[in-house]
């Protein structure tokens, strides 16, 4: 159980029955009274946002959550099917459970995915993906310029910026949190 | 390495500092006060029901030098000054550190609202001293530091600006809340405001008004909606205030805290006190004020997480 004095961003606490996670946080102390916390919190399932105030008589459960080493396997339709490596099991998520990680994904990448009463809510890809460029506009020969990037489609439909030097059937790195082109890499 | 940059940018705030220390001592000599210092590791800490103290061995670091400085009043010190690094363990946030500065001044001969002018007196000289006249712009407020400033009792303040009366507000446990999140802010944004008279409850080292024992000769200093200092007319009873501290260990026990143990060599000093009035003033926060400064990190030369 946590008492109001360990709230921090990014804790996940149950409220109401429900998952939530800390996502802004501030200490206030009024005179020789007693402490306040007041909370921006993020309800994991619905994703909506609230504020509260807590007292530090105020105590909570930790959110009943779960993570699981997965395995990307495929897409069908609207769904993104993962295996638990350790069951075998495999579970479906939605594109709306899966979020901004869609633009990440390749079949057989190993994850990490968040899960509330067996209910997946959440997905954490590793922080360096490689993928295949499929569309690249052609490289005007000369232009060095540095900062002169051009938008590229990759082989999961993501479009990112990337140096001009950079051709079709090329694989680059992007970093999952920023979305961002790091890197070519050469096979 | 980042952290050594934000020192350079502290410079301004940290020369603020300095000439307001400077300033602070020189009002307080001109008056006839003797600066004191008293033993920061104490073997019994105040005990009250919100303020944790931070352990040292078997002994604390003191969350102020409130109880030394009244032995020394009880002993016939009648003007005393200290500027005391205090601890409180757990309190941190935009405006709180758990190292942090105290100015404590106590007064033999006087009640609160004596107290308050020599407040009025006090920052409008450090504010002369630093060559800005009596303004100060903070939080986005012009703010005319002139005296005589408001003077708002707590009853008011919760009619005028709360979501509730005192009254329910204390029935249900939220006077904190309601001061803190629908009050403060309201308070002294354009000239200071001492916000006075509060439920004995919350003043459990004050003196109740003669005329009537349901309010505490309590007073706290805001400005631009920032909580500066915190003064009363000083309790003098001793089975009152044994019995007051037995309450606040009471509620520590009830909270989960360690109740602390009883100051026996304050108290046995409280019945020599003569009539007088003090007050705790963060330093840390006059900085803020006068740096124009928003979160308390910006005035001190390193925070506890750069350490």
């Amino acid at each position: 159980m946590y008492s109001a004095s360990d709230l921090r961003k990014n804790l996940r606490i149950m409220l109401d029955d429900e998952p939530y996670i800390v996502v802004d946080f501030q200490f206030v102390k009024p005179g020789k009274g007693q402490s306040l916390y007041r909370c921006k919190l993020r309800n994991m399932l619905t994703g909506s946002q609230m504020d509260r105030t807590f007292r530090e008589v105020d105590t909570f459960q930790p959110a009943e959550t779960e993570e699981k080493n997965m395995q990307y396997l495929y897409k069908e339709g609207g769904s993104f099917h993962f295996m638990d490596n350790e069951s075998f099991e495999q579970i479906a998520l939605t594109e709306e459970q899966v979020g901004d990680a869609k633009n990440f994904l390749i079949e057989n990448m190993e994850c990490k995915v968040l899960l509330f009463r067996d209910r997946p809510i959440d997905i954490t890809l590793p922080n360096f993906v490689d993928v295949v460029v499929t569309e690249a506009p052609p490289w005007i020969k000369g232009d060095t310029v540095s900062g002169n990037y051009k938008p590229v489609i990759v082989e999961t439909g993501y479009k990112v910026s990337v140096p001009p030097f950079i051709e079709q059937g090329e694989k680059i790195r992007i970093d999952t949190r920023t979305g961002e082109y790091l890197t070519r890499v050469k096979e | 390495m980042s952290t050594d940059c934000k020192l350079e940018d502290r410079r301004r705030a940290l020369e603020t500092r300095a000439d307001i220390l400077h300033a602070t001592r020189a009002f307080f000599l001109s008056r006839g006060y003797l600066e004191v210092e008293t033993p920061n590791r104490i073997p019994a800490p105040l005990p009250e029901s919100h303020i944790d103290a931070m352990p040292s061995g078997s002994w604390w670091l003191h969350p102020s030098p409130e109880l030394c400085m009244k032995r020394m009043l009880a002993a016939g010190y009648e003007r005393i000054f200290q500027i005391a690094k205090c601890w409180r363990e757990r309190e941190r946030g935009p405006l709180h550190l758990p190292e942090f500065t105290l100015l404590e001044w106590y007064r033999a001969g006087i009640e609160y609202r004596q107290l308050m002018e020599e407040c009025e007196d006090l920052l409008l000289y450090v504010s002369i001293a630093r060559g800005r006249g009596s303004r100060v712009s903070f939080r986005g407020f012009p703010i005319d530091l002139s005296k005589p400033w408001d003077r708002v009792t707590v009853r008011e303040a919760f009619e005028q600006y709360g979501s509730v009366t005192l009254e329910q507000a204390l029935a249900e446990d939220r006077f904190e809340e309601v001061l803190a999140l629908e009050i403060e802010p309201r308070l002294g944004v354009s000239r200071p405001v001492f916000l006075c008279d509060y439920p004995p409850a919350f003043g459990s080292l004050a003196r109740t008004k003669p005329e009537d024992p349901h309010t505490a000769e309590r007073f706290e200093i805001y400005i631009g909606g920032l909580e500066l200092a915190n003064g009363f007319s000083e309790l003098r009873d001793a089975a009152e205030q044994r019995r007051r501290f037995e309450k606040e260990n009471e509620t520590r026990t009830r909270r989960g805290r360690p109740p602390y143990p009883m100051p026996e060599t304050f108290l046995d000093a409280l019945s020599r006190m003569p009539d007088a009035a003090g007050i705790a003033l963060g330093v840390d926060r006059l900085v803020m004020l006068f740096a124009g400064a928003s979160s308390i990190d910006e005035v001190v030369a390193f925070t506890p997480e750069e350490l």
